[in-house]
């Protein structure tokens, strides 16, 4: 019996080395780089002094793109959660036997480069695109308004990109929903609205929950809508971080720029978690 | 009032529905233009953003750009490797996690969880000063890319195969021990054939995160130049519209296999 019990920690242990070696250690080596010394490089090599005016430093130069992030990729998941809601919605009850193909449809996009397709994005967005001529013939837009290079563009990207994420965990939590508890709604007089309301809106909160936190956090590190749609005072802070280890160099910086966006984010989750009031999710 | 009240829920019926149409337009809108592009005549125009005339030379002479094809082989080849490791280990992971009890469950569970909330900067910069601090950093290639992504693709694997393997019905295995079959045999005649769909579905998915990973692969690639790297790299100068036709070929591929499998399932409602 005892080596049957073995076999679970046999199964294990392969992955849970290789994500304590590649995923937790890291983490650690990251807050050590945060802790450099800011006048080493990457010739000299550096050295953990303790430094924790790397993170004032940090929020001092990043304050703006770091707000940023935070406030795109917020609006981002407020819209992706509308429209992931209704399309979830429309799939899990109104699709019919369109059900599984639209299904397919939702997963497609995440099979062709994600890169390639947001350059289709820039062609779409462009000056003298069709959006855009439309958007400036109906005045919404000035004479020489434009799309590319304005918030507007960089956030339909995180929506567009970040959309599939949002939508599965929604889908999945309204496909368990019993039909006919909103059917009893409907019998004791609720209106389809307050039935939704009350009972189908309710019970899809783990689909919610977790559809906004696989949407948001990816978003809020990303850094590749603010570079191609965007101009730099679109920049987010992955922007920054990329820029400070490829470019500059500043181990020290990049790292206490990462623990901050990591330690914002943690907090972020904890508190929308609790208020959510779905901490078994964890 | 009824009559007002049915036409009410008549236009909400289909209005959800409508609304849902047009989501999916948004999420496939970009992927036709991929499609359109890979067609365009851009060769007497340096304006890539417009659609000049169409051609079929960017699919007869796909390996024009220098390096893209390479770079798409590499890219499939770091994806294959990847998938195989991160399959293998996601899968007992599931195993161990479903089927068997151990010490550190939990704290094991959330190890998985953690990877698939963390942004991939913080990941990616993680890594790269693992390696910096080991004295790796001249050797950022292959293999740290390798590391890397089997590193972020195994919570996806362990996800989807404990999901399949949950929902097994286990009066199943059962009822082939009463018929002494062996151990073993109910694992490999019984239990193995009805994860394999779930285990498909996670190696799928595999592939195409690792295919697909910019902001890890280039923190740690050294070097090395995969294809996202490559279109990163093209779109600051001008992008070759080959690089369409690869997308295009990438979601053709992709939609066969899913849709295959999808028709498969559907002729064997048994094995579903």
């Amino acid at each position: 019996m005892t080596g049957r019990k073995l076999t679970g920690y046999w199964l294990i242990l392969p992955a849970a080395l290789w994500l304590g070696l590649f995923f937790a250690i890291p983490f650690y080596s990251l807050l050590a780089n945060s802790l450099y010394d800011p006048e080493g490089s990457v010739l000299t090599g550096y050295h953990v002094s303790y430094r924790f005016a790397n993170f004032a430093d940090a929020i001092r130069d990043s304050g703006p793109e770091l707000w940023r992030s935070l406030w795109y990729a917020g609006l981002a998941t407020a819209i992706c959660l509308v429209l992931g809601y209704v399309l979830a919605y429309a799939i899990a009850f109104k699709a019919g036997k369109w059900r599984n193909l639209m299904l397919v449809l939702v997963i497609a996009p995440f099979f062709t480069s994600f890169l390639v397709r947001t350059l289709s994005w820039k062609l779409i967005l462009a000056d003298d695109g069709f959006i855009v001529d439309t958007l400036r013939f109906v005045h919404i837009l000035g004479e020489d308004g434009r799309l590319l290079a304005t918030p507007v563009a960089v956030i339909a990207g995180l929506v567009y990109n970040f959309l599939p994420f949002m939508v599965l965990p929604l889908y999945a939590s309204l496909e368990k929903i019993d039909g006919r508890l909103v059917e009893a709604a409907g019998d004791l007089y609720a209106s389809p609205l307050r039935g939704f309301l009350k009972v189908t809106l309710p019970l899809s909160m783990p689909g919610v929950v977790a559809g906004t936190l696989l949407t948001f956090i990816p978003a809020a590190g990303d850094y590749i809508n603010a570079q191609l749609l965007g101009s730099p005072n679109q920049r987010m802070v992955g922007n920054v971080i990329q820029d400070l280890y490829t470019d500059t160099g500043d181990f020290a910086a990049a790292g206490a720029l990462s623990v901050t966006l990591m330690v914002i984010i943690v907090a972020a989750v904890l508190v929308y978690i609790r208020r959510a009031g779905t901490e078994e999710l964890l | 009032m009824n009559g007002v009240q049915r036409l009410g829920r008549w236009i909400g019926d289909h209005l959800v529905l409508f609304g849902g149409l047009l989501v999916v337009a948004y999420m496939f809108t970009p992927i036709a233009v991929v499609m359109l592009m890979s067609f365009n005549d851009n060769s007497r125009s340096r304006n890539i953003y417009a659609f000049r005339g169409f051609t079929l030379d960017n699919w007869t002479n796909v390996c024009g750009p220098n390096g893209m094809c390479e770079a798409v082989a590499r890219s499939v080849g770091i994806g294959l490797a990847a998938t195989i490791a991160a399959t293998i280990l996601g899968t007992l992971a599931a195993f161990a996690l479903v089927r068997h009890s151990f010490v550190g469950r939990s704290a094991m569970n959330t190890l998985i969880f953690l990877p698939m909330a963390s942004p991939e900067i913080v990941m990616g910069s993680s890594l790269l000063a693992l390696f910096v601090a080991t004295g790796n950093s001249g050797r950022l290639g292959l293999v740290t890319i390798f590391i890397a992504h089997v590193m972020f693709c195994l919570s996806f694997v362990v996800v989807t195969v404990k999901a399949r393997l949950a929902g097994l019905d286990r009066n199943l295995e059962q009822a082939a021990m009463d018929l002494y079959a062996s151990e073993a045999v109910t694992f490999w005649k019984v239990t193995f054939p009805l994860v394999l769909p779930g285990i498909a579905a996670a190696a799928l998915l595999s592939f195409s995160l690792s295919f697909d990973d910019f902001i890890i692969t280039n923190l740690n690639a050294g070097q090395t130049v995969t294809f996202p790297m490559f279109v990163w790299g093209v779109a600051q100068r001008g992008v070759p519209m080959q690089v369409n036709v690869i997308g295009t070929i990438m979601f053709l591929i992709s939609l066969l296999i899913v849709v295959g499998n999808m028709l498969a399932t559907r002729r064997k409602p048994a094995a579903a």
